[in-house]
């Protein structure tokens, strides 16, 4: 009977994974963030969001040319020394997101990142949950 | 004392064995011996292949050492940061350990001229050069790997970025590999100092190749020895009780006159999860070096937190010193005594009793999947968004501004931001069941003593969970 274990195993894993989370009930609003870009930062670097929420982040550049693109909103702004570049659009995608800066501005570069976060981080809940499933369930699984 | 104990350099594979337990390892199923496909034998068996692959390896990384000290100080511009850092060490940990184990050394061009002169020859044996002095015993073990390792993670931001100091990272590495050449016998830099031979060494031993004696009884009849006399690292095939040693050059198995070894597919893990016969506290060392500067790459290089990144490049200054402090802290002491807590934890629930240093011994092995696994997963967050800047470099590889690929090239970056996290969650997972598992097989039914080592694993996960998808 271990291909049942297995199969309970898996299964359980798969439910975790796909159950769908209710989002917290949240009126859109509208958000503003301004967000100093200088080498190798971003000041604020973590910015939070409800889901829905109308977002404008206004980029400013202290130093050299930056930039500011989010993973899986397909959105980036340019900015020169000294000047301001404006985003605005609708964060419609619930998770954690990293930004990145498009514009080579020194060695630190491709390292030059910061984080978006649209309500609750779903994927990492749900891996500590995985978690403490592969340790319990796997133990169950394998024993003999 | 036994023939094969008569052999002194086997103190570093197991010396505490009989040829009666060797005997039995070797009778194990489930392997598909590459060596007897008939059609791959003779890639195998010619040195040419791998002499090739060698040589074209030697030109692309001598082409990055030229490209680093001459070309583009902008890293992304430049053939030496790109070809470095983002192909061959992705490739690396995605591919060459995961699915070759030690696979890179066999190809490795960085001991390539110190082999030629110490040989004296390019494909077989001359009149070779150097004074072939024994390694010192005391400075045997991976101990100078792990420190190797650390010391090129104090460096790493500016390493990975410096176009100037890879190059001069590539030319030292070089330096010292034809140095220790022709100083030591066999392969010492190998063997002892690589920090990436340390890497792939460790985890080599999840891998699903081996190369194995296949019958020993036939070599302990066999008088002439003579795949230790070919093996250009001085290793004796009959000892292997695990990958971490063999760079899988292949010479021992075209030297067996007895066709007695295999060169064979096996399943994934297959070396851990057995106790060990030796305190091997050095290994246990470098697997927790792995892990604690996978942690602290991870923040380095993916976190959002900017002082950070700016600490970790800014070499000489109090932040780096802190930032140096912090890191040697996590990977000297705050680490290695959570994990001997945990050994020892389970160690006063438990009815078998060892000795610390072996049960932190045994237990490291859980360290292995989890940490190789913490690697790939950092790795694909790390690399595969610069991927498309492979292509960028080999359009201009000095960034002098050629235009090899074609006039108007510009660089590519795929969209990895909607499967990257999954899979990032998805192989931790994975490396944490692998790990579970080891620590059960080295525990049998004494369930309690595996509590606070999958704690200690569960914690890393979590921590690798938090920086990478958090």
């Amino acid at each position: 009977m271990r291909w049942l274990r297995w199969a309970v195993f898996v299964g359980l894993m798969l439910v975790v994974w796909f159950t769908p989370i209710p989002a917290a009930a949240t009126t859109p609003t509208e958000r503003s963030f301004r967000i100093n870009a200088s080498r190798f930062e971003y000041s604020p670097a973590i910015l939070a969001v409800n889901p829905g929420d109308k977002v404008t982040i206004e980029l400013i550049s202290t130093d050299v040319v930056h930039g500011l693109a989010i993973d899986g909103y397909n959105l980036a702004a340019t900015v020169d020394p000294g000047q301001t570049a404006r985003l605005t659009f609708v964060a419609d995608r619930q998770g954690s997101f990293r930004f990145r800066c498009t514009v080579t501005c020194g060695n630190l570069h491709p390292f030059m990142i910061g984080k978006l976060n649209v309500g609750q981080n779903t994927l990492l809940w749900r891996a500590v949950a995985l978690s403490g499933w592969v340790l319990v369930g796997g133990a169950w699984v394998l024993k003999k | 004392m036994n023939p094969l104990q008569e052999i002194t350099w086997l103190d570093k594979a197991t010396i505490n064995e009989t040829q009666g337990s060797l005997h039995t390892a070797r009778r194990v199923s489930g392997r598909l011996n590459l060596y007897r496909i008939p059609w791959l034998r003779p890639v195998f068996e010619s040195r040419w292949p791998q002499f090739l692959v060698r040589l074209l390896a030697l030109v692309g990384f001598v082409f990055a050492i030229v490209a680093g000290l001459f070309g583009s100080v902008i890293g992304s511009h430049n053939f030496a940061i790109i070809f470095v850092w983002i192909a061959w060490w992705s490739a690396f940990k995605l591919v060459f350990i995961p699915f070759g184990g030690r696979a890179w050394c066999s190809i490795c061009p960085i001991t390539l001229p110190g082999d030629w002169l110490q040989q004296g020859g390019i494909l077989s044996k001359g009149h070779g050069l150097g004074l072939n002095l024994r390694w010192p015993k005391r400075l045997k073990g991976s101990w100078l790997q792990s420190s190797a390792f650390l010391l090129i993670g104090l460096f790493s931001a500016l390493t990975l970025t410096d176009p100037r100091l890879t190059g001069w990272v590539f030319v030292a590495l070089f330096g010292l590999a034809i140095g220790l050449s022709l100083v030591f016998e066999h392969r010492a830099f190998c063997s002892y100092i690589c920090p990436i031979g340390g890497f792939s060494g460790i985890y080599a031993q999840t891998a699903p190749v081996e190369l194995r004696v296949i019958d020993i009884e036939i070599c302990a009849k066999h008088s002439d020895k003579s795949c230790y006399h070919a093996c250009p690292w001085g290793l004796y095939p009959v000892a292997f009780r695990d990958n971490a040693a063999c760079g899988l050059c292949l010479e021992c198995l075209r030297a067996c006159p007895r066709d007695n070894l295999a060169l064979s597919l096996r399943p994934f893990g297959t070396d851990i999860g057995k106790p060990r016969t030796a305190n091997r506290l050095d290994e246990a060392f470098l697997a927790l070096v792995m892990l604690g500067s996978a942690l602290v790459f991870a923040a380095v290089f993916v976190g959002p937190w900017g002082w950070l990144k700016s600490a970790a490049f800014a070499v000489g200054s109090l932040q780096w010193m802190a930032y140096s402090a912090s890191f040697l802290s996590l990977n000297l002491l705050i680490l290695p005594g959570l994990f001997a807590l945990a050994v020892w934890l389970g160690q006063r629930t438990s009815r078998v009793k060892l000795p610390l240093k072996r049960e932190v011994a045994n237990q490291s092995q859980a360290l292995l999947p989890l940490g190789l696994m913490a690697w790939i997963a950092f790795t694909v967050s790390f690399a595969f968004p610069k991927l498309g800047y492979i292509l960028g470099v080999l359009n201009d590889p000095f960034g002098w501004g050629w235009k090899l690929l074609g006039a108007g090239y510009t660089f590519w970056s795929p969209d990895v931001s909607g499967f990257s996290p999954v899979l990032q969650v998805i192989l931790l997972l994975i490396g944490l069941f692998l790990s579970a598992n080891v620590t059960r097989r080295l525990a049998g039914s004494d369930f309690r003593r595996t509590v606070p080592i999958l704690a200690f694993c569960l914690a890393f996960s979590l921590g690798m969970f938090w920086l990478l998808v958090g």
